[in-house]
């Protein structure tokens, strides 16, 4: 996490260009220059700046938009709700849709059922994001008028993004309890419970899906980070108001405190999802235990 | 994306790997229909590319101001754009920078990564622990996040493109190289070579790098589906390569200006990429498969 930090701090510091000079306008005189990088604290050595930004970074405090002059934080807040409501939608489809469709296959394997759903779990991990948004947007959108083509005005709106956005991971993930289910299935205690002459309903849910639960829990958390990634380009494709198309606005707008704030921040959550995912493991598997 | 998982996958098959001869891997993927599909396909789309000037009458920028947003018809199969530039010609002549830019942001990917990785496991320790740090922070970031950073640092453009995507795919091949390496330090011809006095740079070229060829093979395959991915999503956004570039992802940026009239123009720059990626996710897999039959129910 220290890592992080340093690493996004330098980044920042070692760019061409000169913040203070972006700040002030074209037309400003040296002076002007000058008081703006005092008040920025550029004057300071470097680890002084680095100190500083970690302070401000833990009060909470990510500096202002280069561009707009309010707080990265505030900017960043007024935006989070919406990137939240799209993850979350995105992770609760991928995760459902993707866990029963691959106990339905693993039950059914090598049927045309199987097949189906296994070359569409393959169009949906080589499927670009974009891409598949703007075909959504194309067919619900401009074709059938059913949908909203973007923004977030309408509670509708939100039901393309998160399909967009759930898309690589549900194909991930169906993967994941597929071959987790087939594998699961062939051990000996199953055959001990047909043996026995339990219900398959019982043996699929009871005893197989219980022991195939637990790669796909680490998948799904894995998935975060390319939730992250699609999030920027899904909010990019249907113009949501969230934090992704904040960093690819303050990108091409050079608003490196704005790119800084978002970038620590996405960075900051991936490890504490990690992190929390990890963690869970031992309460879904008694087994693992932490010394 | 997807890459820890496939890391995983792809290290436990090297680790149970019995020595199998480069032929008899060939013969089982050339059984393997999905794979030689995706092969097929591969090829198709690179001479395409190549040949470029041969297959199509117009050329990527030859701009028509008299027939802009033409749909699709016999003289522009896939229409022409908001220049009335044919996109099918734009398509073709982009694979050229496209697929180019995939190979090299993996190469570039590799280079760096690969003796990393064998450096990290075969020294172990404090060189171990530094390197694995410097990959934990990498790792901080998500695959993506990391490219679109990095060029956000670099400014845009093809070369920034390479190496932008390349470094952001350094940390996959690190972890997978060293995973193998650790795996294969303490066998006896390991041992039988620092016995006769062989340096430790000969040992881990000669000895060592060999044993990590197919799982980087395997790797590099689903890792260009990943590069291209990652490399078309900067040109989307519009801080990859710059139009009048006939990159895919560029050409799809451009078209969603326009998604509202003309659907011909996102709709062929996005089945070009898609193709591509999912021709390289089947021979990965393929690769996968035929490098260790034991994997392949999964």
């Amino acid at each position: 996490m220290f890592g992080v930090t340093l690493i996004i701090f330098s980044m920042v510091r070692v760019l061409p260009g000169d913040p203070a000079r972006v700040l002030a306008g074209l037309e400003a005189d040296q002076n002007e220059v000058n008081r703006i990088r005092v008040q920025l604290g550029l004057n300071k050595p470097a680890p002084v700046q680095y100190a500083l930004f970690l302070e401000h970074a833990v009060r909470g405090d990510l500096g202002q938009s280069a561009v707009t002059q309010a707080p990265v934080m505030s900017e960043i807040a007024s935006r989070l709700g919406a990137t939240t409501l799209l993850a979350v939608t995105a992770t609760i489809l991928a995760g459902v849709l993707g866990v029963a469709s691959g106990i339905i296959v693993s039950t059914r394997q090598y049927t045309a059922t199987d097949y189906t759903v296994t070359v569409l779990a393959l169009a949906g991990v080589s499927i670009p994001v974009y891409w598949l948004g703007l075909m959504l947007m194309l067919l619900f959108a401009v074709f059938l008028h059913l949908l909203p083509a973007g923004g977030d005005t309408a509670p509708q709106s939100l039901i393309l993004p998160s399909i967009t956005l759930a898309a690589f991971s549900l194909a991930i993930v169906e993967r994941m309890t597929r071959s987790s289910m087939l594998e699961s299935l062939r051990q000996d205690y199953v055959r001990t419970a047909r043996a026995k002459g339990l219900a398959d309903h019982v043996i699929v849910y009871r005893h197989a899906l219980r022991n195939a639960l637990i790669p796909v829990v680490t998948v799904l958390g894995l998935q975060f980070g390319a939730l992250i990634g699609g999030a920027i380009l899904t909010e990019t494709t249907f113009a949501w108001p969230g934090i992704g198309r904040l960093l690819v606005d303050a990108i091409s707008r050079r608003d490196y405190p704005v790119i800084q704030g978002v970038v620590l921040l996405f960075a900051v959550t991936f490890v504490l999802v990690n992190l929390a995912v990890d963690l869970l493991y031992g309460y879904i598997d008694p087994r693992i235990r932490y010394s | 994306m997807a890459t820890s998982i496939r890391v995983s996958a792809t290290v436990s098959a090297a680790r149970e790997r019995a020595f199998r001869h480069p032929l008899a891997v060939l013969a089982r993927l050339a059984r393997n229909r999905a794979a030689v599909a995706g092969f097929m396909m591969l090829v198709v789309m690179a001479l395409a590319a190549t040949l470029a000037g041969a297959l199509v009458p117009y050329g990527a920028d030859t701009a028509d101001l008299n027939s802009v947003l033409q749909p699709p018809s016999a003289a522009h199969l896939f229409g022409t754009d908001q220049l009335g530039r044919d996109i099918l010609a734009r398509i073709v002549y982009g694979g050229r920078i496209s697929l180019l830019i995939g190979v090299l942001a993996v190469a570039v990917g590799a280079a760096i990564g690969v003796p990393l990785g064998v450096v990290s496991g075969f020294y172990g320790g404090r060189t171990d622990a530094l390197i694995q740090r410097a990959v934990d922070v990498m790792l901080s970031f998500p695959g993506f996040l990391l490219a679109l950073t990095l060029i956000s640092l670099l400014g845009v453009g093809p070369r920034n493109v390479v190496l932008s995507v390349g470094i952001a795919s350094v940390p996959v091949y690190v972890r997978l190289v060293r995973a193998v390496t650790l795996s294969v330090r303490e066998l006896a011809y390991v041992e039988s070579a620092r016995a006769i006095g062989l340096s430790d740079v000969r040992i881990m070229f000669r000895h060592v790098l060999p044993n990590t060829a197919a799982p980087i093979i395997v790797q590099s395959s689903l890792q260009l589906g990943v590069a291209l991915l990652t490399a078309a999503g900067l040109g989307f956004l519009g801080i990859g390569v710059t139009p009048p570039t006939p990159e895919w992802g560029t050409m799809l940026g451009e078209a969603q200006t326009y998604i509202l009239s003309a659907w011909y123009m996102g709709t062929f720059p996005g089945l070009a990429i898609f193709a591509a990626v999912m021709a390289f996710n089947l021979l990965g897999d393929g690769l996968r498969d035929a490098l260790d039959p034991r994997m392949k129910t999964v």
